[in-house]
């Protein structure tokens, strides 16, 4: 597993997005079309708690960054714009 | 239909349990351990077209139910760590298997005495952050408030149901150090050699045949003597 240190906005963007594809099932282009307004949990019926369980656990081995109970909260997930935020301060947290 | 039959515990009678196989008596037999619980489902198709691949290329593919799973009658909040291991090392003894395909947590128990492959292996402690999460994750949505801790406390005292599978305490509590160990002659397949998104990670079960032709290419190519 590659664990990415130091990613910059893009390079964040790219491994956020590519992720969310694998989930889905998107294809890579369509998942970058994501913006910060974009719903997911909540709005894609797919995203049950336990494919987002399965989210946050591949984040935490891609992004190399550790992921509390606390910090799992509605509003981290409910936007592509929140989780992304929410993975920036975790990586500059760090 | 096929049915194998795991070691009997405690000396009550053994019951039989199925698998799918595609059995021809070739000298190259593979028993399959597949992946387990949610991933096990979301696995299922890519496994069999696997296997398929693989019998076309002249090898026996042999998956068999792990007890209290899939078909299985048997109870899965008696299942344990131990008695999963002695059963696949049952199932290949019955089978005649040559080689084991191990797949995610299926890796925690492959037989050691069988050469094989260890698909994208997953340990038992990152199964079971996973599993907890979608529960913890779950009972929020429902306006409950549950902690991992507590929760990990629980599954150790007296087992625990996540994602629908009731754990018992003895497998929790083996699951928490459970780290899959390559036997001599056995070797990871990870995910970045196969290429593509792991179909666990899917929220729906999917397929794609391209990662099942590539992961069927790099056993056929390492049973013939190719480095895998």
């Amino acid at each position: 597993m590659t664990v990415s240190h130091n990613l910059d906005g893009a390079a964040l963007d790219l491994e956020l997005k590519g992720l969310i594809a694998d989930v889905l099932g998107l294809d890579p282009d369509q998942a970058q079309a994501f913006g910060p307004d974009s719903g997911l949990f909540g709005h894609l019926p797919e995203l049950d708690s336990m494919a987002v369980a399965g989210l946050l656990t591949e984040m935490e081995d891609r992004l190399g960054i550790v992921i509390e109970d606390d910090d799992v909260d509605g509003e981290m997930l409910e936007t592509y714009g929140a989780l992304r935020a929410f993975a920036e301060a975790k990586l500059g947290g760090r | 239909m096929f049915t194998w039959t795991p070691p009997a515990t405690d000396g009550t009678p053994a019951r039989e349990e199925l698998l799918v196989a595609f059995d021809r008596g070739r000298d190259l037999r593979l028993l399959v351990c597949p992946a387990w619980f949610d991933e096990a489902n979301k696995l299922r198709r890519f496994t069999i077209e696997v296997m398929r691949r693989l019998d076309r290329a002249g090898v026996d593919c042999l998956l068999p139910d792990l007890p209290g799973c899939n078909e299985s009658l048997a109870p899965l909040t008696d299942q344990t760590l131990e008695g999963w291991r002695a059963a696949m090392t049952a199932a290949a003894e019955a089978l005649r298997a040559t080689h084991v395909l191990a797949i995610r947590a299926g890796a925690l128990i492959a037989p050691p005495a069988l050469p094989g492959w260890h698909y994208a292996a997953l340990s038992g402690p990152k199964l079971l952050r996973g599993m907890i999460r979608a529960r913890t994750i779950a009972a929020r949505e429902a306006g409950i408030t549950e902690t991992t801790d507590a929760l990990m406390a629980e599954g150790r005292a007296a087992g625990l149901t996540l994602g629908g599978w009731a754990i018992g305490p003895a497998l929790f509590a083996a699951l928490e150090t459970a780290e899959p160990v390559l036997a001599p002659g056995q070797s990871d397949l990870a995910q970045s050699a196969i290429g593509g998104p792991g179909l666990w990670l899917r929220a729906e079960p999917d397929e794609d045949a391209s990662q099942a032709d590539r992961l069927a290419a790099r056993i056929v190519q390492s049973l013939a003597g190719a480095p895998a």
